[in-house]
Parts: C-alpha cells; structure tokens; sequence
C-alpha cells in the first residue's frame, strides 16, 4: 500500500472529524440534563481514555514494529511523577499543565533513547526481559528516592487533580491521530517491515536501528503524557502503582485488540473497561477472566493442532503471524 | 569478618533457591525457546502446598517437600499440555503471552480461593537452631537449604547425563528435528523437562515459603531473579544456572549487607541488562550464530 499525500491528508481529515463526533456525544451525553455519562461513569471515561493513550504508544512498539516491550508502566511512571512534581511546584493553569505533560512526555522519551540504544540490539523475549529490567529499576530507583524529592515507597501527594474530560480526551484523539498518521507514513512502512523481516527491510535500506529506536521513543513518549494525565487524574501516586503488573495489563489491552491494529486496541480497552465495572466487586474473577482470554486469544490464533485449525476455519479467523524470525523451538 | 562469612552463607542459602528456580528455567528455555513466566507460580503453588501438609497434616520437612514436588510436577505437565503444546510451532512472542497468561491464571486463582494476604510456615517447621563452626554463628536452616539443593542438583545431573530420559532430553535441546527423525518422542522428552523444571520449582517453594512469608503473588519476584541467574550464568546451560544462582544470591545479600536492602532487586536487574548487552550466552553458555 502506497499512501501519498493526498490520500494521508484524507484519512487525518476523517480521523479528526470521527474524533469531533465522538467529543460531541459524549459531550451531550454528559449533559445534567441527560445525564447518560454520569460523574461516577465520567471518571471511567477518562481512565478509558488514559488507558488507549498508553496502550497506543505500546501497540505502537510492540504491535507496529514487533519490539516486545515489558517496561511500559516504568515509562508511564517517569511522566507521572515529572508532571506531579511540576504540579507541585507550580501553579496549576491550562499553561503549566500543558507544560508538565509534555515535560513527561518528553522525559520519558529522552530516558527511552537512552535506555534503548542499547537494549534495541536484542531480540524477541531477550529484549522483553531488558525492558522488564529497566521498568523495575526505574521504580525502585524513585521508591529509593527521598521523601522529600520524589515521595519514595510512600508516594506524592496530594497533587492537584488536574484532569478532567477535555484534557483526557484530547490526548488519546491527538495521540490516535498522531499514530494513525505514523502508520501511514513512510516511518510507519519502515516499521512494519522491520516487524515482518529484520535482514530484508535492512537490506531494502532501512535503517533499522533508528527505526526501532524512533517508534520506542515516540511510544513512551505517550506513555509519558499518558502518565502526567494520570498523576492529575488520581492525585496520588506511588511506585508500587508502576509495576511490572501494569505493564502486562497494558500488553494484555494491545494483545486483545490485536497487535498492531489500533482501532482493536481502542475497541479492547473499551471492552477491558466496561468488563472491570461489570466485575467491578470481583477483582479476581476479573484477573481470570483476562488470563483465560489471553490464552485462549493466543491458542486460537497461533495454535496449530487439527481442531484449531478447524474452529479457526469455522469461525473464519485468520492466523496471525508475527512473522519474526525465531520461531518457539527452531 | 563474621559479618562477611555469615552473609556469604547467606546469600549462598538464597542463591540455592535462585538455583534451583533457574535450573527449571534454563531447562524448558533449552528445549523449547520458551520464557516460562508460570515458573514462579509453580513455586508459589508449591509453597501452598508444603503449607497445607505442615498445617493440615503435620507432616515434617521432607514428606512436605515431596508431595509438593509430585503436585507441582503433576502442574507443570499440565500447563504444558494444555497451553503449550497447541503453540509448539508458533511464533516464540505467542507462547510468551501465553505463558504470562497462565502465570495470571494460577495468581488469580489462587487469589481466588486463598484469599491474598500473606500466610507463614508454623515457626517449628522449618528450624533446627545454629551451629558453632570455628567461632561463627551459623544457622543450620541454611545449611540445610543448600543441602537440599545440592543433592537435588546432582540427581538432576545424573538424570540428564546417565539416563536415556535425560540423552532424549539434550538430543531435543540441540536439534528438535533431527531427535525426532531418529525415533526420539518430541513431546516425552518436553513433558519430562517440564516435571523436573516443576519439580524442583515445587521444592524451592516449600524452603522460600518457610524462609519468608507467602501469598498467591510471591513468585513473582523469585521468579523474574530465577531467570535474572539463568540468564546470568548462561541460558540452557545447568551449571551456568547453579552458578548464576548462587552468584546472584550472594551479590543481592552482599549489596544488602552493605548498602542497602532497598535497592538489591535494582542491582539484580541491573546485572541482568549488562549481561544482555555484553554477553548474551551468558557467563557458562555457548555463543550461538544467527543464520539468516
């Protein structure tokens, strides 16, 4: 697929006009007078929000470009506690909160670079465990931190809450818009094929390093602003918030909505939303829940006994392949 | 000196633990190119089970580790059965979502029915007081740990070098094609990697458990440090994941002993990174070339 100019231009045009839709419901829908969205669901709404914004930037890595990440939630807690400790220290209005998001946006980015310069060298379920490294040693860097730097153990607060409907939605919008664009550009090409094949797109002259290495940093990027929206939207944050646990959670999001598919991952986190407030009272029902459509999910899509490829057959799905080279046992 | 003695025996009994989590790692890593994220939560149900046959039971240390050992490896077939095997030729990326799917699913399960606040062994169970070697105080507990774990470690050695179990089990690690094309059952030679991998995960729960406090979510971190030792000492090499363990165990003690006990996990991850980054077989392993 060959996208010009004209037909990029076009699918921003829809994409953003969607979004305005989208605001414009919600938006009525949140009327006192209506009152369909209430304050209780609103709250929802932005941690749905907040949620497609970090797992965007991680399909955006693991999904778009085939580089298995398990240290996003560290990524998301360096935007967090960046923009909590503006927030503390400065007024908050529209500028400063603007400021502080991108403040974690862009520290998150910068410490990605710097962590994956290295680690982008290393393969499949090497560099998942690199990453899952570096997310456990920034949390433990700040739970080692001092009280009165960046709260340690204990936490920051109370940081102003900040975040409200607008602030969330916006967000997950530009950061759709920006990723659909990436997508479509000839970044998001390059990505695709060093997905698909290291050695051929490299040796198409990609530069496969700089690719890997661009969408690890645009995706924590998000992460971070993502992060910032969340330390406003609870008030209270703590190291143990940023753990190895919320980077699989937000894996499980990207994996459900199908990697490297973004209006999948959207749909899933709304789904993965909605199903948490049904099961809202029980927690570890939810947790299985998750954990059997995870397999199942997997099974089904990679599985390659008989019967599956006959349920995939009957139920006409095709079979995803990841196409990496190293498969489980060769 | 004392100091340094005692916390070097320490770390050593910490280390054993590593070793024995990492052995099962490296194991199922070698044979099928497989992160096994369960592995800790077959530790943790291990340590579930020594609980109930000290609590309900009273059975003594032994018998409690070897019914811990059958259950865990009866499990471990299990998941590999069921959600392995349907994966065997998929992308190495499936199988490692799958397996951190089922390391949620035995979490939550567990939460579910156990509740997850944190449980102890009887304090009885698990100590036979200290002895006094050359003027240090050592406590035998340790000792008996590393016991344990060495006398398990050699009956895993003798099992993978003398037996014909053990000749299909390598024969599969090096060459799953070949193995097959001579006659060697694939899926036998798996399923025994995973009882022993589980096994052993079953015997160092019952000592981690006793040692410190458990809860359905303990194998986490045992289980991310297990497989910070076997990348250590070398993935799908045995002694490199005997001595990644151990040396890990002593270097977390030493770090804590000395500055501070908060950022031990950092050291042990960042250790982890730099043997990535440098050498990626490993302190033990063989450099494998990538062919294209």
């Amino acid at each position: 697929m060959i996208f010009d100019k004209k037909t990029r231009a076009k699918s921003s045009i829809k994409a953003i006009i969607v979004v305005c839709i989208i605001y414009a419901v919600m938006k009525i829908l949140m009327l006192p007078q209506i009152n369909v969205i209430n304050p209780f669901y609103q709250t929802i709404v932005m941690k749905i929000c907040i949620e497609i914004t970090l797992a965007l930037g991680l399909n955006l890595i693991t999904g778009i470009t085939g580089q298995f990440s398990l240290g996003h939630a560290g990524f998301m807690s360096v935007g967090a506690y960046t923009a909590a400790y503006i927030m503390l220290h400065w007024t908050v209005n529209l500028a400063t909160i603007i400021i502080s998001a991108l403040a974690g946006g862009i520290v998150a980015g910068i410490i990605a670079f710097l962590i994956g310069i290295p680690t982008l060298r290393l393969r499949g379920d090497y560099l998942a465990i690199a990453t899952l490294g570096f997310g456990e040693i920034i949390r433990i860097l700040i739970q080692t931190t001092d009280k009165s730097f960046l709260g340690g153990a204990a936490g920051l607060s109370p940081i102003p809450i900040y975040s409200n409907f607008e602030l969330v939605f916006i967000m997950a919008a530009l950061c759709y818009v920006c990723i659909n664009n990436i997508l479509k550009s000839s970044y998001g090409r390059s990505m695709v094929s060093v997905r698909e094949d290291e050695i051929a797109s490299e040796s198409m002259g990609v530069n496969i390093t700089n690719v890997k290495l661009l969408a690890f940093v645009a995706g924590t990027f998000f992460a971070g602003i993502a992060g910032a929206m969340y330390s406003g939207y609870v008030g209270f944050i703590q190291p143990k918030d940023f753990g190895f646990m919320k980077s699989i959670e937000i894996l499980m999001i990207v994996v459900l909505g199908g990697l490297g598919n973004i209006k999948g991952t959207v749909a899933a986190t709304i789904i993965l939303n909605i199903i948490g407030v049904i099961l809202q009272d029980f927690a570890e029902i939810r947790m299985i829940l998750y954990a059997l459509l995870l397999i199942i999910i997997m099974i089904m899509m990679c599985g390659e006994s008989p019967w599956i490829i006959k349920m995939r057959n009957m139920l006409n799905i095709k079979k995803f392949n990841f196409k990496g080279r190293g498969k489980a046992g060769a | 000196m004392e100091l340094f003695i005692q916390q070097i025996i320490n770390g050593i009994s910490i280390g054993s633990i590593y070793a024995l989590i990492a052995l099962g790692y490296t194991m199922v890593y070698g044979i099928i190119k497989l992160i096994n994220f369960a592995h800790g939560d077959i530790l943790m149900i291990g340590a579930y089970v020594g609980l109930y046959c000290v609590l309900l039971f009273k059975l003594p240390l032994i018998p409690s580790i070897i019914i811990a050992m059958i259950l865990c490896a009866l499990l471990g077939v299990v998941t590999e059965k069921v959600a392995y095997r349907p994966l065997r030729n998929a992308p190495r990326i499936a199988v490692l979502i799958t397996a951190i799917g089922v390391s949620f699913l035995l979490e939550y399960i567990m939460v579910y029915f156990f509740k997850a606040n944190s449980r102890t062994y009887p304090t009885d169970f698990f100590s036979f007081g200290s002895a006094n070697i050359a003027g240090i105080t050592i406590p035998i507990d340790k000792m008996v740990v590393a016991g344990i774990t060495i006398a398990l470690m050699i009956l895993v050695q003798i099992i993978i070098k003398k037996t014909k179990l053990g000749k299909s089990i390598r024969a599969v690690s090096s060459d799953r094609d070949a193995a097959q094309l001579m006659g060697i059952s694939v899926d036998r030679a798996i399923s025994f990697t995973f009882i022993i991998g589980s096994a052993l995960a079953g015997v160092a729960g019952v000592m981690y458990g006793a040692m410190f406090t458990i809860n359905p979510l303990m194998g986490i971190q045992p289980g991310i440090k297990a497989f910070v030792a076997a990348v250590f000492g070398g993935i799908g090499s045995i002694p490199g994941a005997i001595l990644g363990g151990l040396l890990l165990g002593i270097i977390e003690t030493l770090v804590s002993a000395y500055f501070s006990s908060s950022i031990k996990d950092a050291v042990a991850f960042a250790i982890l990174i730099i043997i990535l980054v440098v050498r990626p077989s490993g302190l033990l392993g063989k450099n494998v070339k990538e062919k294209v």
